[in-house]
């Protein structure tokens, strides 16, 4: 190897983001529990810096370092800088939950740096060794911080049951990697297709393997039939952990998957397909039917990620440019969506009492008109009722199905959709036709309800005009 | 040998037996690695496994009271469909990796080297040229499993009486003696 000023050049938001997240750390430390906020700050800071550096070093084609370890490419960029944007929303939310728990500990804003440089290794992937490296600090961020409160029987449950799949999980996906190596006795996923594209690889090995990785990608994704630590993992941890699990990975799930699929199994996507066609429609079935039946919202939220992955492989299973840019505008959006429906259960919540259960959002339109009506922007765009932006994620994936002839399955996926669109809008029938159970009127700080106002807003704002980011994710695969 | 212990590690009923049979477990492997000259890894596994983490796995389970027969209620409820999946595993799994797809005709063996080829210094050499990114991401994931197991554990207790090293370093004579001027008592003879 030789070692040039290009790839620290390349590698440069990866850098900045371990450095900082390490002074963080440190500076943290030093600060008495009343300074707190100078750590909230640092980590604001922080990822405006590294937002900063990514997008004054993006890049136009895809360039590889350290040996075929690392890839920067025009998707990696965009994703890297939409992370940003997501985890500043989370810490935003975060503080005042953590403060109202009396948990605030500088530990949590570190994890959460160090989480979202995990996320950034995923997506900058170009070896199976680098990603699940980046995969494993990710995980090992996550399991720490559902653990956070160290007082809470369900949230130390919880953490055991998402280590113990977790790292089942793993397994399984590096026994599926050992089984692609023996095949190929390459670990990059460029060397893996060239080898692939020339034959004489071992057809039988190879999708046992490919097996193997799907189910990994399957756990970690969160798709039915391995969904089990979802409703669990986001019921038991604080609700603020939970915004975090239930946004950001997801967008580095999806380039997971996309790196593994599309970069190294490209001539195997017959296969594949098959196979995200089964966890896609199980995805949607059991995600919708099972969430009518929850009382408590962070369950029945999960579940609706659990919908919502569904849609996110529908994407994917059309195997072409326009099904890629359609699930990863899918995978942001739902992202940001999901950050506002768990940032307003915070907002609700207050001194010892978690809004958990649905009767908790009753009369909300009573308490506070402006983010009800937010709420009920972001519960409509997980609907997907126009004009907000939730719509247009599902008429870009399903037209991307349709293109591709697989009209069963658009309709299968409408299906499920409309009978999924029955327990958001029964939650929006408590918010404004229900009488409220208390009166007591809603705390947050300003950063706070800016943020809240802003993610609402963003939610119809995205949705009259979609076509801004929507040309950017085409634009990455074009 | 390797496949014995193994199956003895999750049969047993002692747990101090079965964390026995898996240090054996970790002597056959490096056995197999030693085979495959890997030397440096097959030491390191013994050192590592062996060495630090089964004696740190024996305290645990000794200090700890394990009750072996509650953890055991739902083996036999859940033994029909846990060997049916593993029966099915195993039948596929000696279906593919079999020698007909990993035989010496497929996969080459290993070259043999000459004596004075170092195992460990060829490992180095990749560790930290080609393989230098990985090297420094899991230097990372180390960190965080410091930082992750010390916030999860470390808890500030009040009441606690613990020794404040920078104060007994700073005291001084006066705060530990006291001189006292007394008037020197009368014999009496």
């Amino acid at each position: 190897m030789s070692f040039d000023h290009t790839m620290l050049y390349l590698t440069a938001p990866e850098i900045t983001l371990a450095l900082l997240a390490s002074a963080v750390l440190l500076l943290d430390s030093f600060l008495k529990p009343s300074q707190r906020v100078l750590t909230y700050i640092a980590t604001l800071l922080s990822l405006l810096i590294v937002f900063m550096v990514t997008f004054a070093t993006h890049v136009d084609s895809s360039l590889m370092a350290f040996d075929g370890q690392y890839i920067r490419d025009p998707m990696s960029d965009v994703l890297k800088l939409s992370l940003f944007v997501l985890m500043a929303f989370v810490f935003v939310y975060a503080k005042d939950d953590l403060r109202r728990r009396g948990s605030e500990r500088g530990e949590f804003y570190a994890l959460g740096l160090f989480a979202l440089l995990g996320m950034m290794i995923m997506i900058s992937a170009a070896s199976f060794l680098s990603l699940y490296l980046g995969l494993e600090l990710l995980a090992l961020c996550l399991y720490a911080l559902v653990a956070f409160q160290r007082n809470s029987a369900s949230g130390s449950e919880a953490a055991m049951k998402y280590f113990v799949l977790g790292a089942l999980a793993s397994g399984l996906l590096l026994y599926g990697i050992s089984m692609v190596y023996g095949a190929t006795g390459q670990l990059g996923f460029a060397a893996i297709a060239e080898r692939l594209q020339q034959g004489q690889v071992d057809a039988v090995v190879m999708s046992f393997g490919l097996v193997f990785v799907v189910l990994g990608l399957a756990f970690k994704l969160g798709a039915v039939p391995f969904h089990m630590w979802v409703p669990d993992v986001y019921q038991g941890a604080p609700t603020s952990v939970t915004a975090l699990i239930g946004s950001a990975p997801k967008v580095a799930a999806f380039a997971m998957a996309m790196r593994i699929l599309v970069d190294a199994l490209p001539s195997m996507q017959e296969q594949w397909q098959l196979m995200l066609i089964i966890l896609a429609v199980l995805s949607l079935a059991v995600g919708n039917i099972v969430a009518i039946a929850q009382t408590n919202i962070k369950r029945m939220l999960a579940y609706s990620t659990i919908s919502h992955v569904g849609f996110i492989l529908l994407g994917l299973i059309a195997g072409t440019t326009v099904g890629y840019a359609s699930a990863m505008f899918y995978a942001l959006v739902y992202a940001l969506t999901a950050l506002g429906g768990f940032g307003l259960l915070m907002f609700i919540s207050r001194q010892g009492f978690d809004a958990e259960n649905l009767h908790d959002l009753k009369g909300l339109n009573e308490r506070s008109p402006w983010y009800a009506l937010m709420m009920m922007l972001v519960l409509f765009s997980m609907a997907g009722v126009p004009p907000t932006v939730g719509f247009f994620a599902k008429l870009a994936v399903l037209d991307a199905i349709i293109r591709v002839d697989l009209l069963w399955l658009a309709i299968t996926a409408v299906i499920f959709s409309v009978i999924g669109a029955f327990y958001y809008l029964r939650v929006i029938k408590m918010m404004y036709f229900d009488k409220a159970e208390c009166s007591e009127p809603l705390q947050a700080s300003t950063d706070t309800r800016f943020a809240l106002s802003l993610n609402g807003l963003a939610m119809i704002g995205l949705g009259i005009m979609p076509s801004a980011l929507m040309s950017v994710c085409a634009s990455v695969f074009a | 040998m390797l496949l014995f212990a193994a199956t003895m590690v999750v049969t047993r009923r002692n747990p101090v037996q079965s964390a026995l049979f898996l240090v054996l477990t970790f002597f056959c492997t490096s056995a197999i690695w030693l085979l495959l000259e890997a030397e440096f890894l097959a030491i390191t596994l013994v050192l590592v496994y062996v060495g630090a983490v089964m004696v740190l796995f024996l305290f645990v389970i000794m200090m700890l009271d394990v009750d072996v027969a509650a953890m055991r209620a739902g083996f036999v409820r859940y033994l029909p469909i846990g060997l049916l999946v593993a029966i099915a595993m195993v039948v596929q799994l000696v279906m593919v990796v079999g020698p007909q797809r990993f035989g010496l005709d497929k996969v080459a063996a290993p070259i043999r080297h000459a004596a004075d080829y170092s195992n460990t210094e060829e490992l180095g050499q990749l560790l930290y040229t080609v393989y230098m990114y990985p090297f420094e991401i899991a230097a990372f994931i180390l960190l965080i499993a410091i930082v992750a197991a010390i916030s999860l554990t470390l808890r500030r207790r009040k009441g606690v009486r613990h020794q404040d090293i920078s104060k007994q370093v700073r005291v001084k004579r006066d705060d530990r003696v006291r001189l006292v001027s007394m008037q020197a008592e009368e014999r009496d003879d």
